[in-house]
């Protein structure tokens, strides 16, 4: 079994990536790389969770992200349940804390939860015993996204210090972006963000990010071209004219790849919206390595399981 | 609360500190209360009650003129288990306020005659200070149809105002001013433009950044300000900008002032003492209309305070529950607790050194009082006896569970303050006696 020091990561929850350190996300990657490793076996079932439980939480939709968690805590014998919150009610927030509750009352071990409010997961982890792992959080932070795009790149490029990253679209509403400005400047990487003013929120640059507005200066000499996916109800005149227009200006196609690096890759957190975005050609780009992502996602996920599995009371 | 039982008919206040902000005065002597006005001050009744008076040994502290607080939102009627104004009296009576201005944000909205007679019915039975009323200028507050300016003004509404929220619609704003100049009545507006505000819940900037919240530029309250400076213009009503927060908004007022147009401001004291970097992990105690904003823009409203620029500093006292507190940032409600805070909260800017105590005092006495048209907020002979004895340098702990408001919804809990209400006297009763903290 894979062991790492403990000095590494030793946090009970994993809510956000501002202050993480570097030592603490390459012992996080070096885990994952082993467990990809094993999830390429035919055996890829682990005990390191076994007789523990591990509660998705989701009160937002979400697929991929869910069966992620959902294999790599099946894939380390933990047991899984997968609870859908309904966030139709106007009490949301009561909802979110008297489920905490409810929840914590069953003792779960760790508790993974996606919301639509930036800091919901945050407050909840203030109400339980357990661990906490926020999959996502209003347009705040998404942790293991960025874990994960992280590791796709290290496997890639061999290193993440002083590549140059362009993240490209909406990052006034992506928590991706946030999560993912925070690691790759960590990790000593060269950040920029590409968007129209208008999905640009107040002052990126003191995150750590250069900001283009011009998607080709942008792209210019960039070793890794990160999409963002663009909400479909922001594409109607409300941020940005018409899909149409987002595509011709922000969307990325063969012209605007040819200003990033001929070795660039190109990532997605997904789900794609081809012709909004990204051209359905690009996506299925020999450099493309947004399939990767989704294995490299179930990996990081037993990684930071695993980490966390060694915070648990064994009480 | 304690009431004086039999009130006598004379109270001494002896070895004061007299200090009346209208007059800029600052000496020592005494003051004699009798049937609940000024009777007498000045230096000949520093050590000497007459025969008969209650005699109130002010030890060197100081005396001066109760605040008046002309932003104050309770729950009654209609959300009584947030605050009513027995409650919201007591707090205000624990923090040196002998006057508050009740927001007509309730169920139902204070927008009829009857509302007013119901709130004053209420206030005079139940409330330990005095209350008035700022009534609705449109109907439930809906930014459409102006109220009955004239027979609410006669029925005792003391100004006018569309509550948390400002009118989006430029001619139902000209109208009311032009309608209330009519009647002489004071247009006391929120100003942030209803549509850029729409889902922001913070001031935009690296904070609200960080933490992925949906936020506003500060601009959104400089456009709605200038164009109420420009209808004012145009109108000739008498308008107050009711609580303001960046220079921008400052320099307006500033500029439309020199222009002799008949425009004032106010702050809440939120804003001159916080700012956004105090909602850190999303406080929600913190989440407050118009948005905390940089320190770069509270420091510049202190200096707006201490030159005079600002007229009004409120506690915008707005008591909320856990029920809609408890909640993620985006989802929970605005609004701080902040009657019994406000004084000790404001001092802090004079304790830094920033702010004149005449200055700061008479943006909560003299200024409101001038603005509303009360005979309180002076030292003076015939005016009413509100009077406060406060120890500027009394060192506290605010203990949210201490607090007489109902709702503890305070971003000062556990905060240490320095001065601190001794007594408060309203109307020659004497209402509040500080006892010292709860130490259990």
């Amino acid at each position: 079994m894979t062991t790492i020091h403990p000095a590494t990561f030793v946090r009970r929850h994993l809510l956000t990536c501002e202050g993480l350190k570097a030592g603490e996300i390459s012992a996080l990657l070096d885990l994952a790389d082993k467990a990809a490793e094993g999830n390429r076996q035919v055996i890829k079932k682990r005990d390191v969770l076994r007789g523990r439980t591990l509660i998705n939480l989701f009160f937002e939709a979400s697929t991929r992200t869910q069966s992620s968690f959902e294999l790599a805590g099946k894939r380390l014998s933990a047991d899984v349940m997968n609870m859908n919150v309904s966030t139709s009610s106007v009490a949301k927030g009561e909802t979110l804390i008297d489920t905490a509750m409810t929840l914590n009352a069953m003792r779960p071990d760790i508790l993974v939860v996606r919301h639509h409010a930036a800091g919901a997961v945050e407050l909840l982890a203030q109400k339980v015993d357990c661990s906490v792992i926020n999959a996502g959080d209003g347009a705040h932070q998404h942790p293991t996204q960025a874990l994960l795009d992280a590791l796709t790149i290290r496997r890639a490029k061999g290193r993440i210090a002083g590549l140059t990253v362009a993240i490209c679209g909406d990052i006034l509403h992506s928590r991706v972006a946030r999560s993912n400005i925070n690691v790759l400047n960590t990790m000593g990487a060269r950040v920029r963000v590409v968007a129209p003013s208008t999905l640009l929120p107040a002052h990126t640059d003191r995150l750590g990010a250069e900001v283009f507005t011009d998607m080709n200066a942008g792209l210019e000499d960039a070793d890794i071209v990160m999409m963002l996916r663009l909400q479909k109800e922001r594409m109607q005149g409300s941020y940005v004219p018409s899909t149409r227009e987002y595509f011709h200006f922000f969307g990325l196609d063969h012209e605007k790849l040819a200003r990033a690096k001929p070795d660039a890759l190109i990532m997605h957190p997904g789900p794609m919206n081809r012709g909004v975005e990204i051209a359905s050609t690009i996506a299925d780009h020999s450099r493309s390595v947004i399939r990767e992502q989704v294995e490299m996602g179930v990996a990081v996920r037993m990684a930071v399981l695993e980490a966390m599995a060694r915070q648990l009371p064994n009480h | 609360m304690k009431k004086s039982d039999p009130t006598p008919d004379a109270t001494a206040f002896l070895n004061a500190r007299l200090l009346d902000p209208a007059s800029g005065k600052d000496e020592p002597g005494g003051l004699l209360v009798r049937g609940g006005v000024i009777a007498d001050l000045g230096n000949h009744l520093r050590r000497n009650a007459p025969d008969g008076a209650a005699v109130i040994d002010c030890k060197g502290h100081v005396l001066c003129p109760g605040i008046i607080d002309m932003q104050v939102f309770t729950g009654e009627p209609g959300q009584e288990h947030r605050e009513t104004l027995k409650t919201a009296s007591q707090a205000a009576a624990a923090g040196g306020v002998t006057t508050i201005v009740v927001m007509p944000d309730t169920q139902p909205v204070i927008d009829q005659v009857a509302l007013v007679d119901f709130i004053q019915r209420r206030a005079r039975d139940n409330a330990v200070v005095n209350v008035h009323i700022m009534a609705a200028m449109t109907r439930g507050l809906n930014g459409q149809d102006m109220t009955e300016i004239g027979l609410l003004k006669r029925a005792g509404a003391i100004a006018f105002t569309n509550g948390k929220s400002s009118v989006g619609n430029t001619r139902v704003m000209h109208n009311v001013l032009l309608y209330a100049k009519d009647f002489g009545a004071l247009i006391a507006h929120h100003t942030e433009d209803p549509h850029l505000i729409d889902g922001a819940v913070m001031n935009a900037g690296e904070v609200a950044t960080r933490l992925g919240l949906p936020a506003v530029h500060k601009a959104a309250e400089t456009i709605v300000l200038e164009r109420d400076v420009r209808l004012v213009e145009i109108t000739g009503g008498r308008y107050h900008a009711a609580t303001i927060s960046c220079a921008e908004s400052l320099a307006v007022v500033r500029a439309a002032k020199a222009r002799k147009l008949p425009v004032t401001c106010g702050i809440s004291v939120n804003h001159l003492t916080l700012n956004e970097n105090d909602i850190g992990p999303y406080r929600t105690f913190f989440r407050l209309r118009p948005p905390l904003r940089s320190e770069e823009d509270r420091a510049g409203m202190v200096r707006g305070i201490a030159a005079g620029d600002i007229d009004v500093i409120v506690s915008s006292h707005d008591p909320q529950d856990a029920d809609v507190k408890r909640h993620p940032f985006a989802e929970a409600a605005d609004g701080a607790i902040g009657l019994e805070t406000l004084l000790a909260a404001a001092l802090r800017v004079h304790h830094s050194g920033e702010v004149g105590l005449i200055p700061l005092l008479k943006a909560m006495t003299a200024n409101p009082a001038k603005l509303l048209g009360l005979a309180s907020g002076r030292l003076q002979k015939g005016a009413p006896a509100d009077l406060i004895v406060v120890d500027l340098g009394l060192p506290w702990v605010v203990d949210k569970v201490q607090l007489k408001a109902r709702s503890k919804n305070s971003p000062f809990d556990e905060s240490k303050m320095q001065g601190r209400v001794l007594n408060t006297m309203v109307a020659g009763a004497l209402v509040y006696q500080y006892a010292g903290m709860d130490r259990s």
